[in-house]
């Protein structure tokens, strides 16, 4: 169980722009384990999808640098050939995307796209046979009357029946990770709740390694073991669940769990939010890049800290920060409860 | 969200009642001939005190959005009546809207598409004023300018173009535009859907200041129903066209009357992990 | 999908009288378009009973919603008759359609093939030598006009170097290669801005299609680069094409042909049409018009079924579940 299955190790992506080169994804590194849900979180420019995007090859373009490794059981993947990288996509790791309304051809059945995905993979599977396998992933994934649907165009399926239908292309050639690239934000809650839990219960019984993509922490909490909070293209903080949501590290991680709304509690004065907003990527402040927003940045915040397990508790809880364990003991209570405190 | 939360004895700002909004499905060989309607709205009564936010929830296709506009005499209503300020605006035509139109705004979803990408800053926010006339040439740049400010930008982006700005401040530059007439009533339509987790808060916090400074009254729409208990005095829940729950907030988030209400504050995910496992050993229902 | 094309149909008939109206008050407003005296010819110029008694004859000193209902009538009986030559025009136009078709069928084939076949290379090879090469062709090709690039193609390689007859139609019927033979040069004239255009709209659609969030879906499935190109990126980009190929087709049959029938002398509707413009010879020029309409908005009516057929999306046919 402990032996990693996928193993990302100083993973970093420069891309050329017009605007100058840009560092998306700066020294990542994690370890899935069989059957682990692992969270990335972050917002936009946490360079989070395309830290999922580059394991599967997916960035690769000649404006694009690559640097470290990704191995699959061993496998090396960064490094791998094209004609190499495409058996894996699909039949060992598959991919879903954020929004299935422009993630299928809308041209084409929807079946008919599946189908694809499985022969693309097992050459000796006939159409027949395939499209059998077709309608029973689909009715694995929950969609009634998977005969019917299966001849359906995108545009005909609801929300919640396209992202499910999407989860099935992805799974129908038993893959063993599963990358979720904010899978649930562009559909309403109650929908989002289904596909959560589709996804909890795929992870269940196929033991189906996830990593999980998403700014939401409320889905994180339903749903990961280990989670990796990213920002500017960094990790600033990586534990277990528990870990991250009742004892975190880093004022940016105080920050988004201050900003949540709670509607077990009651509401506050004023919501708490973090001032200024994500910096560009084109123009990165030097030493810790959470520093200009940051309440409690002193002098040695300059210096970029390395990701270190600085508590002394548990060894796979790391963060980029330079405060004391107790110093952010004291600093993340705000008013009853976990936050980044307003500027002083 | 203001200090003091407006009586219910007070004459209401909005008063909408019986409120329909149908669109004809068209179908035939040589005359369109009416087969069927879709009911957008279909009989929505809803009253809004002044200085109050009146909170708008519902999933996407209740009609929410079809709601804001038909209110606004965006689209023209099927039937019922509209009542702004005590004076019925229903079925109004163009001309005689345009000298109430300062006094309701909106805010929309989407700071990328709201803003037109080839006019400055400084243009957008000071459209308002122009097509109104109440405002021209150096006078009407100051309004701009003074509204940028108030709204956490710098005067100087004035003469800078939409797509130098993030997500954030581009919903910054719509609620200034918003502001610029001066209005009386603001409805968001989703406002802070499209913004990054980190900046939501900012823009919910500007828009209470503005609130007090302004005495503006709300109508908030959202799908987050979270952030809807934040910022509203009141909520209306909103299915299929109808509303079928309206309350005080903290009331209807706690003890929720109509099932439907209840389906969607149990889909509501909580970033608590404890909780949220407690939550599912207890087994309640989603599906 | 039957109610829709019925609706077309319709319009279509609604169309063609529009067309037919308009055409026939043009011819009766122009000026020295008087029929009577291109009738009487030479002798109508010194003779005022002559043009009295065609007038008479003709039916040219009726109303002219008569003249109108009379020349409808003649048209649907088959027995339209040109003010020139005194010849049956159904039958002139009849004889002239072999070359046409001819001519446009076998240039529809060459400018999509060569367009679709340089619009994906370009597209595949975007920003690298090939692209721009191709590019460049697209919009020399664009750019010329037809009657000039004819003269052009006469003169080096019929004139100067006799490798192609210089004009003429043969019939298929009577010797298929000397018909091709006779048709390369006007195919290829039609063909050429064709392909250039067509072949920047496929170049421009890949691209846009390449972006794409399913093109991603389509990567991380493990499908081949090729496949990839060609079952989405292709297939999407194609649609466009066939409606576009479908208006163009309509066009040329009705008379975008012209100046190259002309030019090559094939005898063809279209030459029919410059000829009978040329004498202003009104029966022939509202024949050839309702001939030129009813392709045109055929074309049309298909290109629009056709499109509701590629693409789902725009299926008319209730709405989404």
């Amino acid at each position: 169980m402990n032996e990693a299955l996928l193993a990302v190790r100083g993973l970093r992506v420069d891309f050329v722009t017009e605007g100058g080169p840009l560092r998306a994804v700066d020294g990542v590194s994690f370890d899935l384990s069989p059957g682990e849900v692992l969270a990335i979180v972050g917002e936009s420019g946490s360079g989070k999808s395309v830290t999922a995007q580059t394991i599967l090859g997916l960035t690769r373009s000649p404006n694009a640098r690559i640097e470290g490794t990704a191995s699959l059981r061993g496998e090396e993947l960064l490094a791998a050939s094209e004609a190499e990288l495409r058996k894996v996509r699909g039949d060992r790791i598959a991919m879903v995307f954020q929004d299935p309304l422009t993630s299928l051809n809308p041209v084409r059945r929807v079946g008919d796209q599946i189908v694809e995905a499985i022969r693309a993979h097992r050459e000796r599977i006939g159409r027949r046979e395939a499209r059998r396998l077709t309608v029973e992933m689909l009715d694995s994934v929950g969609i009634p009357q998977p005969e019917r649907r299966v001849d359906d165009y995108p545009h005909e399926l609801s929300g919640g029946m396209r992202q499910r239908a999407m989860i099935a292309m992805a799974l129908a050639l038993d893959p063993e990770v599963l990358i979720a690239d904010e899978p649930t934000t562009a559909l309403d809650v109650t929908i989002q709740a289904q596909i959560l839990d589709l996804l909890r219960r795929l992870n269940r019984e196929r033991d189906l390694a996830t990593v999980l993509i998403s700014h939401d922490l409320g889905v994180v909490a339903e749903i990961a073991d280990r989670v990796l909070v990213m920002y500017a293209g960094r990790v600033v903080e990586e534990g277990a669940l528990d870990e991250i949501f009742y004892d975190p590290q880093h004022p940016y991680t105080w920050g988004l769990l201050g900003s949540l709304t709670r509607l077990d509690r009651d509401r506050p004065e004023r919501l708490p939010q973090i001032r200024g907003a994500p910096p560009s990527l084109l123009d990165l402040p030097a030493g810790c890049t959470f520093r200009p927003r940051c309440p409690h940045a002193f002098g040695r915040c300059t210096e970029l800290p390395d990701l270190e397990a600085r508590g002394g508790e548990a060894a796979g809880h790391r963060d980029r920060c330079w405060l004391t364990p107790g110093e952010k003991r004291e600093r993340r209570a705000v008013g009853g409860r976990i936050g980044l405190e307003e500027a002083r | 969200m203001s200090a003091e939360r407006p009586s219910a004895h007070d004459e209401p700002l909005l008063q909408v009642s019986g409120l329909v909004k149908h669109f004809a499905v068209k179908r035939g060989l040589l005359i369109d001939r009416e087969v069927d309607r879709v009911r957008a709205v279909d009989g929505v009564d809803l009253r809004v005190a002044p200085g109050e936010t009146l909170g708008l929830v519902g999933e996407s296709g209740c009609g929410k959005s079809t709601l804001c506009r038909t209110v606004l005499q965006l689209l023209r209503p099927t039937a019922g009546s509209v009542r702004f300020e005590g004076r019925e605006i229903a079925g109004l035509s163009r001309r005689e809207m345009r000298p109430l139109r300062p006094q309701m705004q909106m805010i929309f979803q989407d700071p990328y598409a709201s803003l037109n990408p080839r006019k400055r800053v400084g243009q957008i926010v000071g459209d308002p004023l122009r097509i109104q006339r109440s405002a021209s040439g150096a006078e009407l740049r100051r309004r701009a300018r003074e509204l940028l400010e108030r709204v956490g930008l710098s005067s100087a982006d004035v003469d800078r173009f939409p797509h130098e700005f993030s997500g954030g401040q581009r919903q910054r530059i719509g609620i200034a535009r918003a502001l610029a007439p001066q209005p009386r009533l603001i409805v968001a339509d989703e406002p802070v859907s499209a913004l990054d987790v980190s900046i939501r808060a900012q823009i919910v916090n500007l828009l209470d200041d503005l609130q007090e400074e302004f005495g503006l009254t709300y109508v908030f729409v959202a799908h987050d129903i979270g952030i809807v208990r934040h910022v509203a005095d009141r909520i209306a829940v909103m299915h299929e066209g109808r509303i079928v729950e309206e309350g005080p907030a903290d009331r209807v988030c706690e003890r929720p009357s109509h099932p439907y209400t209840r389906s969607l504050l149990a889909a509501v995910p909580i970033p608590d992990p404890r909780e949220s496992r407690a939550r599912r050993r207890t087994g309640d229902v989603r599906s | 999908m039957a109610r829709f094309a019925a609706r077309r149909l319709l319009g279509m008939l609604l169309v063609l009288f529009a067309v037919t109206v308009i055409v026939f008050l043009i011819f009766n407003v122009i000026p020295s378009s008087d029929p009577a005296a291109r009738i009487a010819g030479q002798r109508g110029a010194t003779d005022p009973q002559l043009i009295a008694n065609i007038n008479r004859e003709w039916g040219f000193d009726e109303s002219l919603p008569v003249q109108y209902g009379r020349m409808m009538m003649k048209v649907f009986g088959g027995d339209l008759i040109s003010y020139t030559t005194r010849q049956g025009v159904d039958e002139q136009i009849w004889e002239g359609v072999p070359a046409t078709f001819s001519l446009c069928i076998g240039a529809a084939v060459i400018w999509l093939s060569l367009g679709v076949l340089f619009g994906y290379l370009s597209a595949v090879r975007a920003g690298g030598l090939t692209d721009r090469a191709l590019t460049i062709l697209a919009l020399v090709g664009i750019s010329m006009p037809v009657f000039w690039l004819a003269a052009i193609f006469l003169y080096y390689l019929t004139f100067k170097v006799e490798l192609f007859p210089s004009g003429g139609y043969v019939p298929l019927t009577q010797n298929p290669l000397d018909w091709a033979y006779h048709l390369v040069l006007p195919w290829l004239t039609l063909a050429v801005i064709f392909v250039g255009f067509y072949s920047r709209v496929l170049r421009s659609n890949m691209l846009d299609a390449m972006n794409e969030d399913y093109v991603r879906t389509a990567r991380a499935k493990g499908l081949s680069d090729r496949q990839v190109r060609t079952r989405h990126v292709l297939r999407n980009s194609l649609i466009p094409i066939v409606t576009l190929f479908g208006l163009d087709f309509g066009v040329a049959i009705g008379g975008g042909a012209i100046l190259t029938e002309s030019i090559f002398n094939l005898q063809g509707v279209g030459q029919y049409a410059a000829e009978a413009i040329a004498n202003l010879d009104l029966p022939p020029i509202m024949a050839v018009t309702m001939f030129a309409a009813f392709f045109i908005v055929l074309f049309n009516a298909l290109v629009d079924i056709a499109y509701a057929w590629l693409d789902p999306r725009i299926r008319l046919e209730g709405p989404a579940r």
